[in-house]
């Protein structure tokens, strides 16, 4: 089983993408370790006979129609974009 | 009734004057303006307003349909088109909603004006405002303190009569708390009764928009508007859809009262408890039979919900990259520096905190650990549920454990404030509906602080939540009571 002092937060700031300062890293180890501490108790339930509730409602294979409706413009859909030029978004480069 | 008066009205009285064209649509939104004006500065409910959209929506307007011309605020995490979605944060400063949600589209289907988007806790993280990227929301009762959170700036608004409705959204009580904290009513839908399209995703499967508004007839109102099926959202529940003002009115003989046992915990504030008690001493006078029940798996909700909402926020703040919208940091010298400081730069501690987690939770070695045991833990709860609800038709409790606390009081502890969502993050977990309606006041430091019962249904049983809050409500003069800012601006 894990331990709450499994958490190395400036591993898992690096797997969301997140860049995070000395002082956050420090930070977040303390304040994360007393949170998963205190959901340890969750080990104390037996759950061997449970089946996972991703949600509450019992509701699946939502269908419908497959119908082309209107929807945005290359204009509108870049309306936010922070970079973007001939109807495309800039990104930052991917490949040398 | 003079103009200055016209802010202080609920809905449904507003309503009345609007149709025997007492008032305009337009003389309702020019008071609600300089209401605005005048408040405010020192409550800072809103984020953005939108006067010039809405005065030609008042203009037009057809008082004659359910929300005709009233205006309603708006949680910025819901869509509204053309208008500012910042959801209170950095990395979405700028943005601009291309469509109404939803829930917007049933609102304005209905007569309602959207006009101003309200402050909040960032991506809806937290439980005070406090959180908010952009600025301090102030509880209208005692400026001093949080108005509550994370639908703080729309509770506020009400509160201080700079709002005649609004709309918020429930994660883990994120309506039902700053409704309690700020003295109005709050109502969370079941999941799957109104549909999230339009909303910025937190935590999907525990979300759910609902209104905060002044009395309980005023939340029916909002939700006969906004309830009902939306192909646009899966898990939105092809349900009919009740007249919810419908069960108002009706008594309480009959009516069983659940008490659970397990939230009768330490740490309820005594003001807090001796309200709540009386409070039930008054359903009991009004018919309703009081039970004791048990929901066991109480203590471990709160971890159980803290683990899901995490996971779920995790892979949903994940669109937040600085490619299509929002910020993006300067100059970046590849991919992952421009991934990393866009969303360093752009989301506050608590996001980021809760970025962690959620990715942990999640990560190869610890995802059976944690996600996968809450999720089983959490159908454990949801079971709880629906063995109480064989016995009654109603749970209740307090909102919160405490009233509205100070600015700044909480904030150096996250487990602490994560912990005062025990009586309202089991119904997100469950799917259930709640709603918290005014039930007096502690009095601390020469103000009064208003008070919040929480009353628990069942899944798609909002009708009979309404009606005992309802009864509960016309029994009292709680909800006539209204917070000092917005008593002084009372024409006497």
């Amino acid at each position: 089983m894990p331990k709450a002092s499994d958490l190395d937060v400036a591993y898992v700031a690096r797997l969301a993408r997140l860049n995070l300062t000395d002082a956050e890293t420090t930070l977040f180890q303390k304040q994360l370790g007393d949170v998963l501490k205190y959901a340890d108790k969750l080990r104390e339930v037996d759950v061997s006979h449970v089946e996972a509730a991703a949600h509450a409602v019992p509701i699946f294979n939502v269908f419908r129609e497959d119908e082309a409706r209107d929807w945005f413009r290359a204009e509108q859909a870049l309306s936010n974009a922070p970079r973007q030029a001939n109807g495309l978004f800039i990104v930052t480069k991917v490949v040398e | 009734m003079t103009e200055k008066d016209l802010p202080a009205l609920n809905i449904a009285d507003l309503q009345s004057l609007l149709r025997r064209r007492e008032v305009s649509p337009r003389e309702v939104l020019d008071a609600l303006r300089a209401r605005i004006e005048d408040v405010d500065g020192e409550v800072d409910a809103y984020l953005s307003t939108n006067f010039e959209a809405a005065t030609k929506e008042a203009e037009k307007a057809n008082v004659d349909l359910p929300l005709g011309g009233v205006p309603i605020a708006i949680k910025d995490i819901i869509s509204v088109a053309g208008e500012p979605c910042t959801c209170a944060s950095k990395i979405l400063r700028g943005y601009r909603a291309l469509y109404d949600a939803t829930v917007i589209q049933k609102l304005r289907a209905a007569g309602a004006i959207p006009f101003g988007k309200t402050n909040m806790d960032e991506f809806a993280m937290g439980s005070s405002t406090e959180n908010s990227g952009v600025k301090l929301t102030r509880n209208p009762w005692d400026l001093s303190r949080v108005p509550g959170g994370s639908s703080g700036g729309s509770a506020a608004a009400v509160a201080a009569d700079a709002a005649f409705g609004a709309l918020g959204t429930d994660t883990g009580g994120s309506i039902r708390q700053p409704a309690a904290l700020s003295g109005i009513v709050g109502f969370k839908p079941s999941y799957g009764r109104v549909s999230r399209f339009g909303l910025v995703a937190f935590a999907s499967s525990l979300d759910q928009a609902g209104p905060l508004t002044k009395t309980v007839r005023d939340a029916a109102l909002i939700m006969n508007a906004i309830a009902g099926h939306d192909p646009q959202d899966s898990t939105c529940l092809n349900e009919p859809v009740p007249d919810y003002t419908a069960a108002l009115g009706r008594d309480l003989r009959g009516v069983r009262l659940g008490l659970p046992k397990e939230y009768m915990i330490e740490g309820i504030e005594p003001q807090v408890k001796s309200a709540i008690d009386a409070a039930i001493a008054q359903l009991e006078t009004l018919g309703a039979e009081i039970v004791d029940v048990s929901l066991p798996q109480t203590d471990y909700a709160i971890a159980v919900y803290y683990i899901l909402a995490t996971a779920e926020a995790s892979a949903n703040l994940a669109r937040f990259d600085g490619v299509r919208y929002g910020h993006r940091a300067e100059d970046p010298k590849d991919l992952l520096d421009h991934y990393g400081r866009t969303r360093e730069e752009g989301f506050g501690p608590e996001v980021k905190r809760r970025i962690i987690l959620g990715t942990y939770v999640l990560s190869s070695g610890y995802y059976d650990a944690y996600y996968l045991r809450a999720q089983k833990v959490r159908e454990l709860i949801r079971q709880d549920f629906a063995k109480a609800f064989e016995k009654v038709d109603v749970l209740i409790s307090p909102t919160s454990p405490v009233p509205a606390f100070k600015l700044g009081e909480r904030m150096d502890d996250p487990l602490q404030m994560y912990l005062a969502d025990i009586f309202t993050s089991p119904a997100n977990l469950a799917g259930i509906c709640g709603i918290s309606v005014p039930c007096g006041f502690a009095e601390t430091d020469g103000h009064r602080l208003p008070v919040g019962l929480q009353l628990l249904g069942k899944a798609f049983d909002e009708g009979r939540i309404l009606q005992i809050a309802h009864a509960y409500e016309q029994s009292t003069d709680w909800h006539k009571t209204r917070s000092p800012i917005a008593a002084s601006m009372r024409d006497v």
